[in-house]
């Protein structure tokens, strides 16, 4: 039988009905549409670009940016390139992550530990004040911060002044800073000597432990050692190797010590309080999530309850508290952007200034999203590194 | 004889003295946690109270309009009214189907109601008008449940009337006017057109038998033609219902539409999304990962910038479409790709069996998915779900980054150019967060106690 024929004498599955080809006809349909609709956009950013003189070249990137930033990490002037006016943005960003990741994972643990505290008290204040932190945006929370907390404090010649000192003021929060004297290299070096002492005997001592099945002190002992290092470094020095550096109020504002602006102290207040009460439910979540099984027979052994809970209850938690952790550092850093709202120049808010100044919209555009992605990526990978590190192995 | 040591009876573990012995004066520890933690919660509560009698709610109590409605226009808010009246309808007829939550629900919104209209304060604009349409709200609760009770109706039935309110509403908070009914009439012909096309395409593919497509098509279409012809033509003639730009809407009205309307658009677009990624096929597959994971690697406020300003660009000169729409637009593209990853963990949890069966059965492909996957896979991340509802609630709070007056915009806006409640900047600002934790802890507890009556993690 020729082919042809054999394909009119058919009599399976009819084509309409055949799985194959609904599947490839499927895709090729949406591959169509979503190519048709991104050359349909790109056309018309490309008419515009013609008709409009929009530009979407990055070689403004090493022009003079020409626009003040209120604060940053690394020194910064208007003379210097949109590139790294850019960059000042992601320090910003990269300060309150960090920062807010610390306090936020800090307070977190604390409060997802009292609610399972066995103090009626503590448990259900830690159980308020998640359900109302948690149940309100982070914006209202910002603005209140920022507007109605920090720029209504007393203006600069009437700071209110707290042990320290520490000014408050509406021009942010002054403190006295540690000062780093002549001295401090020398120092610095009997420190790493601690370092390495410390280390060595932690080593030592470990072995010794394991050795003879006696407690050998491989905590205290090493920490007393960089300390007693420590001491003898800054006596050594000569002069005191720290000085401190003291606000005070100068012409027009405070000079000196450490200042916190009250955009940034609203980001990091606001940041951190909304997060934490993500963390405090994982933390409870995941130290539940221990069979109490476990810890029954750890004090059924003669640990004592703390060991209990450091030594038993504790890493298992973790497995389970860790992945959703890391997603909660996703979302407090990616909630950073917010600070759009009030003013602290981080990242998205340098871009949109950045947009202002140049007019390039869609490459500025583009080069705030790919940071964002690679900040997405970095915790994501840091978070596959860890899985991979605690999965389970059957034995 | 050896004395028998005496023995002392067991301390008290009954009554408040227990209580307090177990709660809070277990240990030393305890005892001195109780007492400094105590003491600092006394002295909070106290400066608390002194704070919230010295306040000065009046910026609140002078713009309440503007926290509700926006600069909705004021001889229009019969039709928010209207809307407000059917919903609470609607809720006492689901209290009387479904009880539950409901129940709960139902009984606050009417008592809220009541208290509201028979409150002795008075803010501006609050006249009897206003307080006739918030005893009709507590009213039509009541009137809701006897209907429902009467007319002993199917919880389908319910089901369907809370999806022609949701259009209705819209459209009635929108209003008509002789320009738009062309527009109008495009698109309910547009949406009847898609509506075939999906259905049939929908029925053939999962080889549903030709009446129940036609059925389904019927009813879609008498839908459609219905609304088309009343909302569009007969109102666009009259002065009944005219069109309100959507710049005009504002306050809780707006966070109300962007979350409404964010949630019905961002579900179905993230099973589908959540099917794609986990399709065998390689290019929609490839497409919804790509998507799922570019929108979630960005912040929200980058996505509605992309919206109202990026896009834009990308469209013929001279296109101009509503900045809420836009706003809408990225928050559901956002929300989306959260609730994919969500169902896709519940799509994960339901047995390979359940599909061998359905198949066995002859079931076809969009049959098995409809009737026996993905209901099994919702009722599993119910509470995934409503949490991703709840983010969405919040999120419409930064449409305030690119300049909308949702509730917190009205509250920010009062002090533009304004210095005269500057000093009561921390009253708004609990006001707004007070407002926004109502709504997300009612829909935090309604989450809760569907979650117990599906019987989700205990069967």
């Amino acid at each position: 039988m020729s082919p042809i024929r054999r394909l009119l004498s058919y009599r399976g599955i009819p084509i309409w009905r055949d799985v194959r080809v609904l599947q490839a006809a499927g895709q090729l349909v949406s591959v169509m549409f979503v190519v048709s609709v991104l050359v349909f956009f790109v056309a018309n950013l490309m008419s515009a670009a013609d008709e409009r003189g929009l530009s979407l070249g990055f070689d403004f990137l090493d022009q003079e940016a020409g626009f003040p930033i209120g604060e940053s990490v690394i020194d910064y002037h208007p003379a210097d390139s949109f590139l790294y006016a850019f960059g000042v943005g992601i320090a910003n960003t990269l300060k309150a992550a960090l920062l807010g990741v610390i306090f936020a994972t800090l307070l977190g643990v604390a409060v997802g530990l009292a609610r399972l505290s066995s103090n009626w008290l503590v448990r259900n204040l830690a159980g308020v004040y998640v359900q109302t932190i948690r149940n309100v945006p982070l914006l209202v929370q910002l603005f209140f911060w920022y507007f109605a907390v920090f720029q209504a404090l007393p203006l600069v010649r009437e700071a209110v002044r707290l042990p320290g000192p520490v000014y408050l003021s509406n021009r942010g929060l002054f403190m006295v800073w540690p000062r780093m004297t002549s001295t401090f290299d020398t120092w610095l070096g009997f420190l790493a000597v601690g370092l390495v002492v410390a280390v060595g005997l932690r080593f030592v001592l470990m072995r010794r432990e394991r050795r003879s099945g006696r407690p050998s002190h491989a905590v205290v002992v090493p920490w007393l050692a960089f300390a007693a290092i420590g001491a003898i470094g800054w006596i050594a020095a000569g002069e005191s190797p720290l000085g401190r550096s003291v606000p005070t109020l100068g012409e027009f504002n405070f000079e000196g010590g450490a200042r916190i602006t009250p955009e940034f102290g609203a980001l990091l207040v606001g940041l951190v309080l909304y997060t934490a009460t993500f963390i405090a439910e994982i933390v409870r979540a995941g130290i539940q999530s221990v069979s109490r099984g476990q810890s029954e027979a750890a004090l059924a052994l003669g640990l004592s309850s703390f060991q209990t809970t450091r030594l038993v209850v504790f890493p298992q938690a973790l497995r389970v508290i860790v992945p959703p952790l890391i997603s909660q550092y996703l979302n407090l850093t990616k909630n950073s952007s917010l600070a759009v709202a009030i003013a602290y120049p981080e990242l998205f808010t340098v871009g949109r200034t950045m947009i202002n100044q140049a007019g390039r919209a869609v490459p500025i555009f583009l080069l705030i999203m790919a940071a964002y992605l690679a900040m997405s990526l970095t915790w994501a990978a840091v978070g596959n590194l860890y899985n991979r590190r605690v999965q389970m192995v059957e034995h | 004889m050896v004395g028998t040591p005496e023995v002392l009876p067991p301390s008290t573990s009954v009554g408040i003295v227990g209580w307090l012995k177990a709660n809070l004066l277990s240990s030393p520890v305890n005892v001195a946690l109780t007492v400094v933690v105590g003491t600092l919660t006394a002295i909070a509560a106290v400066a608390m109270a002194r704070w919230l009698v010295s306040a000065d709610w009046s910026p609140i109590h002078e713009s309440l309009k503007l926290f509700l409605v926006g600069q909705y226009p004021s001889e229009e808010l019969w039709r928010i009214g209207a809307v407000v009246v059917g919903a609470t309808a609607l809720m006492g007829v689901s209290w009387a189907v479904w009880g539950g939550v409901m129940r709960t629900f139902a009984r606050i919104v009417a008592a809220a109601g009541l208290i509201v209209a028979l409150t002795p304060i008075e803010p501006a604009g609050f006249d009897l008008a206003v307080r006739l349409w918030y005893l009709g709200s507590a009213a039509s609760v009541a009137l809701g449940f006897a209907v429902g009770r009467a007319a002993s109706l199917g919880p389908k039935w319910v089901i369907r009337a809370w999806a022609l309110a949701f259009f209705l509403g819209m459209a009635l908070i929108w209003g008509f006017d002789e320009r738009s009914l062309g527009s109008s009439l495009r698109m309910l012909f547009g949406a009847g057109a898609t509506l075939t096309v999906v259905l049939a395409g929908a029925g053939w593919v999962g080889r549903f038998p030709l009446a129940v497509v036609l059925r389904w098509l019927a009813w879609g279409w008498a839908v459609v033609f219905v609304v088309t012809i009343v909302m569009a033509w007969g109102l666009g003639q009259t002065d009944l219902a005219p069109r309100v730009n959507t710049s005009r809407w504002g306050g809780l009205l707006l966070t109300f539409v962007l979350a409404i309307v964010g949630i019905v658009a961002s579900f179905p677009i993230g099973v589908l999304l959540a099917l794609g990624r986990r399709s065998r096929l390689p290019v929609l597959k490839g497409l919804s990962v790509a998507f799922i994971e570019l929108v979630r690697g960005v912040p929200l406020v980058t996505l509605l910038f992309m919206t109202v300003v990026i896009v834009p660009l990308f469209l013929p000169q001279g296109t101009s479409f509503d900045l809420v729409l836009r706003a809408v637009f990225a928050i559901t593209l956002f929300s989306s790709a959260y609730m994919a990853e969500n169902i896709r963990g519940g799509l994960a949890a339901v047995p390979l069996g359940q599909i061998e069966g359905a198949k066995a059965l002859g079931l076809g492909g969009f049959q098995t998915m409809l009737f026996i996957v993905l209901p099994q896979a919702l009722r599993a991340v119910i509470p995934a779900i409503v949490g991703q509802f709840i983010s969405l609630f919040k999120d419409t709070s930064l449409v305030v980054i690119v300049g909308l007056l949702d509730i917190l915009g009205i509250g920010k806006s009062l002090f533009l150019g304004n210095v005269r409640w500057f000093g009561a900047q921390a009253e708004v600002y609990l006001f707004v967060a007070a407002v926004f934790w109502v709504f997300t802890f009612a829909m935090a507890y309604a989450s809760r106690k569907v979650e117990e009556s599906l019987g989700v993690g205990s069967r």
